[in-house]
């Protein structure tokens, strides 16, 4: 049904992108942009909505007490999830996480973990026993592109915002004391996601873009300009100079939107 | 990513199991082993032990599901419960599904889909035992079992994990280096047309590290795709010599 509208807008979008033109005006390796605004959940120990173009993101942190795992006695641990409101998009439906979200959601945990954003060691209450869960739940307000660069970014920005009440730790009890501390936030990842289309990459693909995709392929680096995560994702494909062409503009790239984080 | 209990390199540059950086495991491919299925494969990587099967082009269920233009494409990656140190629930976890929606969007570039309108094509990948990059040799087994079942492809799809287990970059990642060591990136190529379907990674690589890793692991790729073609002759080479 689709599919043919999708082949007319794929042949114009192409077309303009040989020319190094985008539908909305923008260059090939332009983001749209970004707007983050932090602490607007003040139910939740953090959270932070993003706009990224008319895509729009919003996480939220909360931190519970719970048991850490055998493998890692003296580290805090950290959840992500990802739900794909229905009041997103018309092809989102309800109902239990589906490959996408949950896809989603295990891209921005990898960034997060993987880059040692937090200081889980910090998080430890009493090894082997007691810790602090950190859970980051990223919320899709409206779908309009690129949700994982969006919702990065808005776990980051959260995280950044986040502040833990003081505690008492006594025969095994955790007793919340007046003020709070900040979450111990080491670094900052940030992803940069490409779409494929007609042999060209473009940077931060919004909808229309990422409807006549080959292929989509996410990087995110750490503060230091190191790998952290990738995901290829998307039934195409890419060439392996392609790949490296991507890392070399994401690295780049990351490190501009890293300055919009404030910490 | 834990503690580190032992080096996973020693002294002579040999890995935990006596492989240098660039050697892949003992491989062991048989295809066509599954006489239910349109085709199928099974694949012994070190101590993984992964069979694929693929039942199709079929009908659609439900209906709805089906696609004008093309054949619809499923896959379910799923490990036993007993494939892993601690018993894993059968119930697929979030992991499982995500590997699921990668290894079918790795093979998917290979298949004529457009040859099927309307019919779907099942791909079941049961991992009975795991040892690390199950991915990997998940998405080699699976694409045996296409060709097996007379899919048109491409080309065959082979898929390699490159890593870093302390400060050296090394070639197909047995289970205990994907733990402790500091990265894992798996990669599927379609060699004939040097195409990359499916890229991953996580842990900590410098630009010039992850290069290095993306090479291994395509070197990698090229001595598997050896082997696939050999496993695919040999059970058609055999089945010629029973007939005559």
């Amino acid at each position: 049904m689709s599919s043919i509208v999708v082949k007319v807008k794929q042949k114009q979008i192409a077309q303009l992108i040989a020319k190094g033109k985008r539908l909305d005006g923008r260059g090939l390796k332009d983001y749209r942009e970004i707007k983050i605004e932090q602490g607007i959940i003040e139910r939740a120990e953090g959270s932070a909505r993003v706009l990224l173009g008319a895509t729009e993101v919003l996480a939220g942190i909360k931190i519970e007490t719970g048991e850490p795992f055998p493998d890692t006695p003296n580290e805090g641990v950290l959840t992500v999830n990802a739900e794909l409101l229905p009041l997103a998009s018309p092809t989102f439906e309800p109902g239990p996480p589906d490959e996408n979200s949950i896809e989603l959601a295990r891209v921005v945990d990898r960034g997060v973990r993987e880059s040692k954003a937090i200081d889980t060691e910090k998080l430890c209450i009493e090894p082997g026993k007691k810790v602090f869960v950190v859970f980051i739940d990223v919320y899709v307000l409206n779908h309009d592109g690129n949700l994982v660069d969006a919702s990065t970014l808005a776990a980051v920005a959260a995280l950044l915002n986040t502040k833990m009440s003081n505690y008492e730790y006594e025969d095994g009890e955790v007793k919340i004391k007046s003020g709070y501390m900040p979450l111990p936030v080491k670094k900052h990842p940030v992803a940069v996601t490409f779409a494929k289309i007609n042999d060209s990459l473009v940077v931060d693909p919004w909808l229309e873009e990422e409807q006549v995709m080959d292929a989509r392929l996410t990087i995110t680096f750490d503060d230091d300009g190191n790998i952290c995560a990738i995901q290829k994702g998307g039934s195409g494909f890419f060439q392996p100079s392609q790949v490296l062409e991507a890392a070399q503009i994401a690295k780049d790239k990351a490190d501009e939107i890293r300055k919009q984080l404030k910490w | 990513m834990s503690q580190k209990h032992e080096k996973l390199i020693d002294k002579k540059g040999l890995r935990l199991d006596g492989r240098k950086f660039d050697e892949l495991r003992q491989i062991k491919i048989e295809v066509g082993i599954l006489s239910n299925a349109d085709g199928s494969a099974y694949i012994e990587q070190g101590k993984n032990k992964i069979l694929a099967a693929v039942y199709g082009p079929r009908e659609v269920h439900p209906k709805h599901l089906s696609l004008p233009d093309r054949m619809l494409l499923k896959c379910r990656y799923h490990m036993a419960p007993f494939s892993v140190q601690e018993r894993k629930s059968p119930a697929p976890s979030r992991r499982e599904i995500e590997l699921s929606k990668v290894i079918r969007e790795a093979v998917e570039p290979a298949i004529f889909l457009e040859y099927y309108p309307r019919t779907a094509l099942d791909v079941f990948v049961e991992v009975l035992q795991a040892d690390g990059s199950t991915r990997c040799a998940s998405i080699v087994a699976a694409s045996l079992a296409l060709a097996d079942a007379g899919i048109p492809m491409r080309d065959l799809i082979v898929a390699c994990s490159a890593g870093k287990a302390e400060d050296t970059i090394v070639m197909d990642l047995m289970d205990t280096e994907d733990k402790q060591g500091s990265a894992d990136v798996p990669v599927a190529l379609m060699p004939n047309m040097n195409a990359i379907t499916l890229l991953q990674m996580d842990g900590i690589l410098s630009l010039e590290e992850f290069e290095q890793a993306v090479n291994l692991a395509l070197e990698g790729c090229k001595k598997i795709y050896a082997m696939q073609k050999e496993a695919l002759r040999a059970k058609y080479v055999d089945a010629k010599e029973v007939e005559e």
